[in-house]
């Protein structure tokens, strides 16, 4: 990390332009113009900072959101309780799976928690009875989604606002 | 939607990173072999059928600020879930709510992802979650290591 936090540095115009860009980008052909219009900010300027952004790891990505489950992928969030001196070992496991995207550690007695997509349901399962038969896992607990009520993170980084971090 | 082999192509490109140039969809839509209007098209029928979400930024939580993590999972009377993910909905600290199945050892079926500066701040943001809907069961899971966060490489080649 180059400095404590790359926030700690982000400016009130880089703050306004990440609050733009996270839940809508523009899909038009000069998409940082668009944006630029929007803010009073040139093409050149907006494209600029973006790449600042970009190089200092505030932004992951820029690009498509997709729902797994409505390209018919299966997904769930699992729930596992390791015993803690296996505890990095089962992680690396569970990690090299590519469907893995989220792994937690957490404090609480289910104290490893991952989110797994998987091109079928019998994969899915498949995948997780695998996980269960490793060495230091007591139990594995399968938590699909039954239901959702939000989805998508905007965060707000306008200093002032009381859930801004900085 | 019925996804074609083109169609995969073009998502397995948009989850990934658009290139930081002034017309990044025209760049995109030359690696897939077709124009830039097809490709805006293409987007737009995704975004029509649900299978895009959006074209969007992710943040590095971290990076930009949001240091600490928790799930704050609730016990909720079965009727009572329905309006209290509302009510979780609506703070801005959460960001994803959702009802998950229970279990004998894990009663919690309302599920909330939270973000801040501090476990104390997650922890305040659950007391204030509890004010709110007058639910007081509730386990809160900090994060104490992450070890892997990434997108899904949906249709690797």
């Amino acid at each position: 990390m180059m400095h404590k936090h790359a926030a700690d540095n982000l400016s009130a115009v880089d703050r306004e332009l990440l609050n733009f860009i996270q839940m809508d980008f523009p899909r038009t052909t000069r998409p940082f113009a668009e944006i630029g219009r929007q803010l009073g900010l040139s093409e050149a300027e907006v494209l600029n900072r973006v790449q600042t952004l970009k190089a200092a790891g505030v932004i992951r990505r820029i690009g498509g959101i997709f729902a797994s489950q409505k390209m018919g992928f299966a997904s769930t969030l699992v729930a596992m309780q390791v015993e803690e001196a296996k505890l990095e070992e089962v992680a690396t496991v569970v990690n090299s799976y590519d469907g893995v995207t989220h792994n937690y550690a957490r404090r609480h007695k289910f104290n490893l928690w991952f989110t797994l997509v998987a091109p079928s349901d019998e994969e899915l399962q498949q995948i997780l009875s695998e996980v269960e038969e490793l060495p230091g896992v007591v139990a594995l607990r399968n938590l699909p989604a039954v239901r959702v009520f939000k989805i998508g993170v905007k965060f707000n980084l306008n200093r002032g606002n009381r859930n801004a971090p900085y | 939607m019925r996804l074609t082999k083109l169609d995969k192509k073009i998502i397995a490109r948009l989850q990934g990173d658009l290139p930081l140039c002034p017309a990044p969809y025209a760049a995109v839509a030359e690696e897939a072999g077709i124009t830039e209007t097809e490709l805006l098209q293409k987007i737009e029928a995704y975004l029509d059928s649900g299978i895009l979400r959006r074209m969007g930024t992710i943040l590095r939580h971290h990076q930009a600020g949001f240091t600490a993590n928790a799930i704050c999972a609730w016990k909720v009377p079965q009727g009572k879930i329905a309006e209290a993910g509302r009510v979780f909905a609506t703070f801005p600290q959460t960001s994803h709510v959702y009802q998950r199945p229970t279990y004998p050892d894990w009663p919690y079926s309302l599920f909330t992802m939270l973000h801040g500066r501090s476990d104390e701040e997650l922890e305040m943001t659950a007391r204030e979650m509890s004010a709110s809907t007058g639910l007081t069961d509730y386990a809160l899971l900090h994060s104490t290591r992450e070890f892997k966060k990434t997108s899904m490489n949906y249709f690797p080649c």
